[in-house]
């Protein structure tokens, strides 16, 4: 390589680093070439085009209006838009009651799993099985369970039971929708928690524990003492991944609801404005006010856990 | 360690497993209602050496029907088209739900893809889909000749023949003639609350035995399905068509009674569940025998007609019941076969047009899959006539409303939108005093 050849440049104040540094700096520049660009074309241009696409008035159907420049057009109606405000209410109250849940069903669950007993492999294997569906045959299959009419073996059980004087319209009715989507969204998802946790739980070296019992401390202690504070690199992780996930949720409430009025997510209404009213601007500034959205939660989680690991 | 990775193992397959056998279980538990129409032929292809000559060996797509046995229709036909003629058809069910489907072939066209070649597009498409599809009266205007003219002229988009009628729809009522003999009932309901009325005492009585049984199902869900329902209670009591003479009229006192009247009877003589189902949970619920009533289109007699129904023999069909103040009505629906200006094989994708939009298909059609046919002599045959009761002169004469998309053209899907989420959201619990004045002022936003 020319590298070799080029003579040291001209000392500076600040500490020189050496030639090898230098090539090293430059070979791991030019090997990261390959990812950045795969991350311009599928991450950066995209996301470039939508910013753009959110100032203009572009239409579904092209051709038939041309697109214009609009300004902050897009911008101003989508702060007035009660639909898109009820939206995002509901999203974000959808996010904060299925990501406890399920941090919670997904802690006892990694903590059961970690602990050794017969038959734990078949265990770990057996309780991924709901997060293995694909989340609109889990969708459809639960809207069957979950109907009041014809198929309804909730309804069913229920009734047979005692528990339910009468069958309810679980979706239908919009006192139990939530609480209904939310249920089937923490049994696909509590297993995947489960599985970010148990990865963390792995790592906290076992001699810790030993140390504790040595020193008197109680399970209940050495849960909040060690393993907890250990385990939040992990549970970091795994909150970002669950809320993120959960404020761009669509395939369960287009399932179960369609483009319901009272049961429409942020991206259920994004789609059905880009798609069905072909408003592909009006659409675009709601992806970016989304994008906002949800950094927004990012940057809330991560200057937490910092500012606790202090 | 090697038993453990077996116990692994042994997990994973079994995971598996259950879930092989969980969507297998889903897919069962649907019915199989194929059973009648594989009991006739499909009719042979007119000339078929002489296209054989010109375009065998090509491939074409057709993105075609999924609700009732329209795909096995379809498979069937397509199957004779390809032995006949050399032309390869393969058959790709659109979405069920119509709303869906327009967004699949509005993505389809944007992108200038080339992947379709022949669409069903419903009766309220033309005006949106017109530039992207192929002008067929060069070659088909003969033929269109043979259809109702009304609908010709909805296919027609300035001069340009962009669609060819392939069946009409229109909403009917469904009735259970057994269970009205048995409750004392002679004839079906005139108006909606003689309607509600029979429907609660069927359902009284029938609870007894049949806890899952309901007086009367539509399709509810806030979807384009919806719109077609509400349009018919809307216009069946006077209160206008949405949109008539380019003006909303959507609030409007009498549209106000007949959807209140709808929304307190939700729950009481029909599922509760019944504002998020479309055809197919309807056309269930009454083919199971768990209904008295339905409103659905004219497919639904075949099916409850066939092997597999447990209806067969115990229903009729009749014209959709009025309010106090207005008329029976019908919402006019019905699907076109149109070519995409993007198709690599044009000429091909015409000939399987002309196929299956011929007189001879729309027979097949009506009497193995009891769609209406769009072609008047077809229409009037008796073998026709016997095989779909509603075609009889006192059903089919009712008098049909339109949904308003003639004032919307491209817009129609949005307005569609706010209407079926209004009405949802009316059969939901909100009074319509309340939502239809905000339908009024979104469909005047968007028309503007």
């Amino acid at each position: 390589m020319s590298t070799v050849a080029t003579p040291a440049p001209v000392p500076r104040k600040r500490r020189r680093r050496t030639k090898l540094q230098r090539r090293q700096t430059r070979l791991g520049w030019l090997l990261l070439v390959p990812a950045l660009a795969v991350v311009a074309c599928v991450a950066i241009y995209p996301l470039g085009k939508t910013v753009y696409q959110s100032f203009t008035n572009q239409e579904f159907l092209a051709g038939l209006t041309p697109t214009k420049w609009v300004g902050l057009d897009n911008y101003r109606t989508l702060w007035h838009d009660t639909i898109f405000r009820d939206t995002v209410v509901l999203t974000i109250k959808f996010t904060a009651i299925t990501v406890s849940f399920e941090f919670v069903l997904g802690l006892i669950v990694a903590l059961v799993v970690n602990s050794s007993f017969k038959g734990r492999g078949v265990m770990r294997a057996v309780m991924l099985v709901p997060w293995a569906i694909p989340t609109v045959v889990a969708a459809k299959m639960w809207q069957w369970m979950l109907d009041d009419h014809t198929y309804g073996v909730i309804n069913d059980l229920g009734v047979r039971t005692h528990i339910l004087s009468h069958p309810h319209a679980w979706l239908a009715q919009t006192s139990t929708q939530l609480a209904s989507v939310s249920a089937v969204d923490i049994w696909k998802t509590t297993p995947f928690v489960a599985l970010l946790l148990l990865a963390g739980l792995q790592v906290i070296p076992n001699d810790l524990y030993e140390a504790a019992s040595v020193d008197g401390a109680s399970k209940l202690q050495q849960f909040w003492r060690i393993t907890l504070p250990l385990l939040r690199p992990a549970i970091l992780v795994t909150l970002i991944f669950r809320t993120l996930d959960a404020l761009r949720v669509f395939d369960v409430f287009q399932v179960f609801f369609g483009y319901r009025l009272n049961a429409q997510t942020m991206a259920v209404y994004t789609q059905s404005t880009t798609v069905n009213d072909g408003h592909v601007g009006y659409g675009a500034a709601m992806s970016v006010a989304i994008f906002l959205i949800i950094s927004l939660f990012v940057v809330i989680y991560v200057t937490f856990m910092r500012v606790t690991e202090e | 360690m090697k038993h453990r990775r077996l116990l692994v193992l042994a997990g994973v397959v079994g995971a598996v497993a259950l879930v092989a056998f969980l969507s297998v279980a889903a897919a069962g538990s649907k019915k199989a209602t194929h059973a009648q129409a594989a009991a006739i032929p499909a009719p042979r292809v007119p000339h078929a050496a002489a296209i054989r000559k010109k375009y065998g060996g090509q491939k074409i797509t057709f993105v075609g029907d999924s609700v009732g046995n329209g795909h096995v229709r379809d498979t069937k036909l397509a199957k004779r088209f390809s032995k006949d003629t050399g032309i390869k058809v393969s058959v790709v069910p659109h979405p069920a739900a119509s709303d869906q489907s327009y967004a699949q072939l509005a993505r389809a066209f944007s992108s200038k893809s080339s992947s379709i070649d022949v669409a069903m597009i419903d009766v309220v498409w033309p005006g949106a889909f017109a530039p992207y599809l192929v002008n067929l009266k060069p070659k088909l205007g003969k033929q269109a000749k043979l259809h109702l003219g009304s609908i010709v002229a909805n296919d027609t988009i300035k001069g340009k023949l962009v669609a060819m009628p392939w069946f009409g729809d229109y909403g009917i009522l469904y009735y259970r003639t057994d269970l009205l003999k048995k409750y004392g009932y002679s004839a079906p309901p005139k108006t909606w609350a003689d309607l509600f009325k029979m429907a609660k005492k069927i359902q009284d009585g029938e609870r007894k035995d049949n806890p899952n049984f309901a007086g009367f199902v539509f399709q509810g869900n806030a979807y384009e399905g919806l719109t077609c329902n509400a349009l018919e209670w809307i216009a069946s009591a006077g209160g206008g068509h949405i949109i008539d003479n380019g003006k909303v009229t959507i609030d409007n006192a009498k549209a106000r009674t007949i959807l209140d009247a709808m929304r307190v009877q939700i729950g009481k003589v029909t599922p509760q569940g019944v504002t998020t189902y479309q055809e197919d949970q309807t056309e269930h619920a009454f083919d199971n025998g768990d209904a008295a009533f339905a409103r659905n289109w004219p497919y639904q007699y075949g099916i409850g007609a066939g092997a597999g129904s447990k209806v067969k023999g115990k229903f009729n069909v009749t014209v959709l019941p009025h309010g106090s103040t207005g008329g029976s009505v019908g919402t006019v629906g019905g699907w076109q076969l149109a070519v995409s200006k993007f198709s690599k094989h044009k000429a091909a994708a015409i000939e399987f047009v002309r196929y299956m939009t011929s007189p001879a298909v729309e027979k097949f059609d009506a009497i193995t899959n009891s769609n209406v046919p769009t072609i008047v002599s077809v229409a009037k045959n008796k073998a026709v006539v016997k095989a779909n009761p509603y075609l009889k002169p006192a059903i089919a004469s009712v008098p049909r409303v339109t949904r308003p998309a003639k004032f919307l053209g491209t817009k129609y899907n949005e307005a569609s939108k706010v209407v079926y989420q209004g009405i949802n959201q009316i059969l939901t619990g909100s009074p319509a005093s309340q939502v239809l004045p905000q339908i009024k002022s979104k469909l005047q936003q968007i028309m503007k």
